[in-house]
């Protein structure tokens, strides 16, 4: 037999490739799976992402009702396939019955199409915000305790109108949903209050030269509504003021954040007074925001103040622990009794009450900010006023809202 | 001739030994393998090994025979799965003409084949450098215009609600009747490239590719030997797009982008280049690695654990794992005609 050894070889690779999942949890852990995106351009917020998460897990003392929550996690790299990969490994070899994430808009349709699949697992949003994750077709199984990206707008078109007195407004956006349904949150009380939108322009993510797009801005509009992410929105930012541009700015919830607002230069002329909406607010005063502060500030690594996907997770990762704490740990049942603890839970977050629509989708409430520079030098968004538990639905009755047709880049329209 | 005439005398051993000991225990064990393997592992890791591995044998099949460096087989494979998604049918209520699978397939292989043949008609005026950054201008080129256009690749989301087909009764994207139907056309296209190779085609490639002067000077179409080459190379990665789609039951830019087909030129590189089974072990390590690595090292390093990896393997053996094993058969060998083992 002169394949011996080699036989033995063939053979022990293979034994090593069938390897049955080892994902034999004991007793009294608990496992949750923690999906972000650890790889690709949004690194750095998947990161804080997990700091959010991880601040809610310290919270509980790393336990819940008596059993160790053990955390594993899986990385995407913001794109849909890779974020479908990742949430079956973690349900289909770890052998989590709890699923927090993912991070992105395309993502989290893409994971709750997945969901679909697997009726025994329980799937908490982390801060994908597209609108039709859970407005349209939703899954059973998908809950999102933080809000979507429209509902993150309320209370901003309005305040562009009547306030700021913008009667006619240009978008610039990246070109997926997240970005859609930020628009279409805007231009839902911005159209109703009856302004005008002449000009929509969808940019891909990563653009670096946007002549093309500054140029197509009509002159005469009032103000340039924005929602690009990262460096998308400095360049952009940059190459407007550059090119001359001089129309003020309103932003979408990701524009104005930290990131943005830590860039040096004559950026920052331009930032200041443009106001903002989203699920946070670096100047609240409200004791439970500050005691989230501190504890966030207790992670690894963390930010002077925690961003909007610190939040989300927290929000998430919170929820999740207090369903588990409800049912006593107990997922034996395909997670029913989580379901359904989870689908009647309400509690009071760093930002408010949180509770949970017909679709799972959470009603929370929304701050509307400006950005003005701190004592420190440093830009900020400061509070200007809370708009308290907004829906999904954006307060509009849901067959008239239906009737305003899935978000995308065409839609909503008012030239 | 003679070959021929004792094949008659004892066919079914010749056979067998034709096929060689080590592809018969690969066989049995590639076939055995559902028996111990989860759901997770046979689709997860078997089945998206097998794909890739296919990639990575349509790349090889063109570096290691045709001395062409390809980064547009994903490309190649991505417009196979398109066309899956346009001709048959998709929940993105955009095209999706509805076609049974038995047409759209040979469509869309038939497609991706010609959409390579074309890079390869662009990129055989090229050589070494030149065509790994013509088929990465293709693969960049084709990425983003996916992302971007509307009526035909639906921008950024792309196409959902890709289903497998369902026929005999069963239902090809369950676990073991994908692993099976993945295996069977990675060991066909496997076969074929083996076969090919021996061939006169597969012959003359290999001396085009050494010698293309030569070869030019004895009266051989160099270009069309090279052409159809390319073409042989998108049927490769045609039929693994379609599996891609079906696995993934979803297309878009994403998985068509550069980290993808850098991932195909990755796996080519570390499995090896010199025989068709190279490629296949790198898809196993790669996969293996980029699904398990995150265990080991956690969230925040996991992408250096698995480079680190790659760089040993490549600064180890420059040949890949092919290379390696080349290097410890004769060791094994020897070892095993020791009396008593």
């Amino acid at each position: 037999m002169r394949m011996h050894r080699r036989t033995l070889l063939a053979l022990a690779v293979f034994t090593g490739l069938t390897a049955p999942s080892m994902a034999l949890a004991a007793d009294d852990t608990i496992k949750i799976g923690l999906l972000a995106t650890f790889e690709g351009p949004f690194t750095v917020l998947g990161e804080d992402g997990e700091r959010g998460a991880m601040t809610a897990v310290a919270e509980m003392n790393g336990t819940v009702a008596g059993k160790k929550v053990e955390i594993v996690k899986g990385s995407s790299d913001a794109s849909p396939d890779s974020a479908v990969r990742a949430a079956r490994k973690l349900v289909e070899q770890d052998g989590v019955k709890v699923l927090v994430g993912p991070l992105s808009g395309d993502e989290g349709i893409a994971v709750k199409d997945y969901a679909k699949t697997q009726p025994n697992v329980t799937f908490i949003n982390g801060t994908s915000a597209a609108q039709d994750t859970t407005l349209r077709d939703p899954a059973e199984n998908f809950f999102r305790f933080s809000t979507d990206g429209a509902q993150w707008m309320a209370g901003l078109g309005t305040y562009a109108f009547n306030d700021k007195g913008y009667k006619k407004v240009a978008t610039v956006a990246e070109d997926y949903s997240f970005p859609y349904t930020q628009v279409f949150g805007f231009m839902a009380e911005f159209c109703k209050a009856g302004g005008h939108v002449p000009s929509k322009s969808w940019v891909p993510i990563g653009n670096k030269d946007f002549s093309s797009v500054i140029a197509a801005i009509p002159e005469d509009v009032d103000a340039i509504y924005v929602a690009l992410g990262g460096a998308d929105a400095v360049n952009f930012l940059t190459q407007y003021q550059q090119g001359g541009g001089s129309a003020p700015l309103i932003g979408g919830s990701i524009t104005v954040d930290q990131t943005v607002l830590t860039s040096k230069g004559k950026l920052r002329d331009v930032l200041k007074g443009t106001p903002s909406a989203g699920p946070t607010a670096d100047t609240n005063d409200a004791p439970a925001w500050k005691t989230f502060v501190e504890a966030y500030k207790k992670q690894p690594g963390a930010f002077p103040s925690p961003s909007l996907f610190a939040h989300g997770y927290y929000v998430d990762m919170k929820a999740t622990l207090l369903g588990l704490d409800q049912v006593g740990g107990d997922v034996s049942d395909g997670g029913k009794k989580l379901r359904d603890a989870l689908s009647k839970l309400s509690f009071d977050t760093p930002t408010g009450k949180v509770s949970l629509d017909k679709n799972r989708n959470a009603i929370a409430d929304i701050f509307l900010t400006e950005v003005t520079e701190g004592a420190d030098g440093n830009l900020m968004n400061k509070l200007v006023k809370v708009v308290p538990q907004v829906n999904q639905t954006l307060g509009i009755p849901e067959d008239e809202f239906m009737k305003l047709g899935a978000v995308n880049r065409d839609n909503p329209s008012c030239p | 001739m003679s070959l021929a005439t004792t094949a008659n005398v004892t066919p079914q051993q010749n056979w067998l030994e034709r096929l060689g000991a080590g592809h018969i225990i690969l066989a049995i064990a590639l076939v055995l393998y559902p028996l111990v393997a989860s759901d997770f592992f046979l689709t997860q890791i078997g089945g998206y090994s097998l794909i890739f591995g296919m990639l990575g044998l349509s790349l090889m099949l063109l570096a290691g025979y045709g001395g062409m460096v390809s980064l547009a087989q994903i490309t190649v494979a991505g417009i196979a799965a398109y066309a899956i998604a346009i001709l048959g049918n998709n929940n993105s209520n955009i095209l999706g003409f509805g076609w049974p699978w038995w047409l759209a397939v040979p469509f869309a292989v038939l497609a991706a084949a010609l959409a390579s043949a074309l890079i390869g008609w662009i990129s055989v005026r090229t050589e070494g450098i030149y065509t790994i950054m013509i088929t990465l201008a293709i693969a960049t080129a084709t990425y983003y215009f996916a992302q971007q256009n509307y009526a035909i690749f639906n921008g950024h989301s792309g196409y959902t609600g890709i289903r497998a087909p369902a026929f005999w009764g069963i239902g090809w994207r369950d676990a073991r009747p994908f692993y099976y139907l993945c295996l069977g056309l990675a060991v066909l296209s496997y076969a074929a490239v083996l076969y090919g190779s021996r061939s006169t085609f597969g012959m003359t490639l290999q001396a085009i590719r050494d010698n293309p002067r030569r070869m030019r000077a004895l009266g051989y179409h160099v270009t069309a030997h090279k052409v159809f080459a390319w073409l042989l190379a998108g049927v490769i990665a045609g039929l693994a797009g379609v599996l891609l789609v079906w696995f993934n039951g979803r297309v878009s830019p994403g998985t068509i982008g550069v980290d993808a087909a850098i991932d195909v030129l990755i796996i080519a590189v570390i499995g090896g280049l010199r025989h068709p089974i190279g490629p296949f072990l790198g898809a196993v390590v790669v996969v293996l690695m980029q699904t398990f690595a995150i265990d080991i090292v956690g969230a925040e390093r996991f992408n250096t654990l698995i480079g680190m990896v790659f760089l040993v393997i490549v600064f180890v053996s420059p040949d890949g794992i092919l290379g390696l094993w080349g290097r410890i058969k004769p060791h094994l060998a020897q070892e095993s005609l020791r009396p008593g083992q």
